[in-house]
């Protein structure tokens, strides 16, 4: 523990001589918070829709206010012949295509089963699948309606209400827990912390020792008696506590900017939030036993910051991911945090609920500040 | 003093080889060096000075052979040697945001001095590199002289019975380079003795010993004034002469025409050759083109950039066969 004191106030020293650290550290990510936590909304409603009407009567014109009136169409312009029609959707200036076939009145008139067209574009799939689902919803809702009517006419139903309307044999009711309103906020911004804590974490760490090592001070202060210990933990400790801070920050921003209350132990959360934040400081320093120089320690950052964004849950589901890639999200640390995350604000998940990825937590840690502390020598090689 | 008595040498080589995967830096060196001595430490770029001196630090590890620093093993007791040794490596390598007080505060503190032992110790340093006017300002706006005595500074705050120094003059102008020699001349009044790397000759003579590798090996070492007398420096049926004759580059090729000049070299206004006791003075005063009374002729010892160039163009030619 040999110089801990002296590389501790040292570090504060480099800080209160560049505060533009401390604006990066705690200001960017804020802004960075605000922005995806805005930006990213999986919510997609008001999908451009064209409409080609052959028919042109009553029920056609219904049809197309049945899809406007689901708000996840918006007739954004009628055509009057197929290649216009065409057009529309290739140009993207449209992602959906509504063709009502000119009989269509006359078919559902007779009783006969009557055909609607709807091209929509695949070019986005998460578009394309609400589009899909959408679509396939509103016929079946237009025919049920249809059903019904004539279910009332002849006095005849398949199933009635108490107080005997006629009504669907079964009735499934799903009610939402934890985010009753589906806000996309209340599922990404809790994820942002841990992506955010990370990012600066690793950055600020790797950084630190990397620019010793390029400017030749870290040289100097291999060829002094300071301990290992006191070198690596005088390191880490100031990062360690910007760390800490901007995790409250960012806490306060998604409570009080996002409305996203945290549901489980604050306690519980904040000493999981210092768990997290010592793996996120090993990473650091890993990277700064392999880069030379801060450009390399930029592209290895940047090399395990991907996977985190990618493979941990953040964005995509790890349930849809293929199962190779399904098992390496277990190596991710972030994979367990976001967890354990989304568990205590949304969920109140307590500590034994989230054992599993606690444990996993604990392991990465453990594993990747071994690794790296071994990595770390008092020698030029 | 723990360890060794006051006569046993300070820094000792053994046979010391590091090597970088399959490129050998440092190859077998042998020396030692005695207490209060100024070693000086030269050969070209490249050649493994730095090399040597970041094993006898303790911060690489020798591949083979052995080294030690005042009786301590550089492999074993590396930190045994780094709290006894100071260090100033060849790039500036202090914290350039940090003021120079800030900087002998931290190295004060890195080797445990106590605080009235940083403000005492701060004090003699100031007097003895004069740098106490600058205490407040940022070590990156000193000039390149400054930051090498605040280097220097830094590296004495404990003081270190051993100071290491690569290239300590490299880059800085005639002055301070005069003067950082009058602050190592007075530290090794004091009983330090330090390790120097150079390019400059004049440096070298100035050292009380020198040492001398050439690609990664140490072809000579020892006294100035032993390293000139060599034998195979001057042969004995050789001698060497300095030609003071007019536009001496142009007769420097002329010279080297003649059978039995061995070396020529061109010094100033003059020429500086080695010739065989075959040659005599007249037939150098006929080759060299010159009118007989413009031309002057007389003996000289080597110089110490004699004693290596015409060393180390032996052992290229020795390698090369």
């Amino acid at each position: 523990m040999n110089g801990l004191w002296a590389i501790l106030l040292k570090e504060f020293a480099h800080i209160r001589r560049e505060p533009i650290t401390l604006f990066f550290a705690f200001f960017v990510p804020v802004l960075q918070l605000t922005i995806f936590g805005y930006a990213i909304n999986t919510t997609i409603d008001d999908i451009r829709t064209v409409v080609y009407d052959l028919d042109g009567r009553e029920a056609g014109r219904e049809l197309v206010a049945a899809f406007e009136n689901s708000r996840k169409f918006k007739v954004v312009g009628r055509v009057h012949d197929q290649g216009s029609f065409d057009y529309a959707l290739a140009s993207g200036r449209a992602k959906v295509g509504i063709k009502i076939p000119p009989d269509y009145s006359d078919r559902l008139l007779r009783g006969q089963q009557a055909t609607v067209q709807v091209l929509i574009d695949g070019s986005d799939s998460q578009v394309a699948t609400t589009a899909m689902n959408g679509a396939a919803l509103l016929g079946l809702m237009q025919s049920l309606g249809r059903g019904r009517a004539l279910a009332e006419s002849v006095q005849l139903a398949a199933a009635r209400d108490p107080a005997g309307r006629p009504a669907l044999p079964i009735e499934v009711r799903p009610r939402l827990l934890y985010n009753p309103d589906l806000k996309s906020a209340h599922f990404f911004v809790p994820g942002l912390i841990g992506i955010i804590m990370q990012l600066v974490t690793l950055f600020l760490t790797s950084f630190a020792i990397v620019r010793e090592r390029e400017l030749g001070t870290l040289e100097q202060l291999f060829v002094t008696p300071v301990g290992r210990a006191g070198l690596l933990i005088g390191k880490l400790i100031p990062y360690a506590i910007i760390g800490f801070v901007e995790t409250l920050i960012v806490l306060v921003v998604m409570v009080f900017i996002f409305g996203v209350p945290i549901r489980g132990e604050l306690v519980l959360l904040l000493g999981l939030c210092l768990l997290f934040l010592f793996t996120a400081l090993g990473l650091g320093l890993l990277v700064s036993t392999l880069a030379k120089t801060q450009l390399q320690a930029i592209q290895f950052a940047f090399l395990i910051m991907m996977p985190s964004i990618l493979l941990s849950g953040f964005v995509f589901p790890r349930e849809a991911m293929p199962a190779p890639i399904y098992w390496i999200s277990f190596a991710i640390p972030v994979t367990y945090f976001l967890e354990i995350l989304r568990g205590i604000i949304l969920r109140a998940a307590t500590l034994p609920d989230l054992l599993p990825h606690v444990m996993g937590l604990a392991v990465c840690c453990t594993a990747i500040l071994t690794l790296s502390i071994a990595r770390f020598r008092k020698q030029l090689d | 003093m723990t360890g060794p008595g006051a006569d046993a040498p300070v820094i000792e080589a053994d046979h010391l080889t590091r090597r970088f995967g399959h490129v050998v830096a440092v190859h077998e060196v042998s020396f030692t060096v005695p207490r209060a001595a100024i070693y000086g430490f030269l050969g070209p770029n490249g050649s493994g000075k730095s090399t040597v001196i970041r094993v006898l630090c303790g911060v690489l590890r020798p591949s083979g052979g052995r080294g030690a620093v005042l009786g301590h093993d550089v492999e074993r007791e590396a930190e045994a040697i780094k709290r006894r040794i100071g260090y100033m490596s060849q790039k500036f390598s202090l914290y350039a945001d940090l003021s120079v007080e800030e900087n002998l505060d931290f190295y004060g503190r890195i080797y445990g001095l106590s605080r009235a032992r940083v403000r005492q110790r701060k004090k003699e340093l100031f007097d003895l590199t004069g740098i106490g006017p600058f205490a407040p300002r940022l070590a990156r706006q000193l000039s390149g002289g400054w930051k090498q005595r605040l280097a220097l500074a830094c590296a004495l705050i404990h003081e270190p019975d051993v100071l290491f120094l690569d290239e300590p003059t490299a880059g800085i102008d005639p002055v301070a380079r005069r003067e950082l020699w009058d602050l190592l001349f007075a530290l090794s009044g004091r009983g330090v003795t330090l390790f120097v790397t150079t390019h400059y000759m004049d440096e070298a003579e100035r050292c009380t010993h020198v040492g001398y590798i050439y690609l990664s090996r140490l072809i000579v070492h020892g006294r100035p004034a032993d390293l000139k007398q060599l034998e195979n420096v001057t042969p004995a049926e050789t001698r060497r002469l300095e030609i003071i004759c007019p536009q001496p580059a142009v007769t420097l090729p002329r010279l080297r025409a003649v059978t039995g000049v061995r070396d020529a070299t061109l010094f100033g206004e003059a020429v500086h050759v080695l010739v065989d006791h075959t040659v005599d003075d007249a037939a150098l005063v006929a080759a060299s083109g010159h009118a007989p009374v413009t031309v002057a002729l007389r003996p000289i010892a080597p110089s110490l950039e004699d004693v290596f160039v015409t060393l180390s163009r032996q052992e290229a030619r020795r390698r090369a066969s």
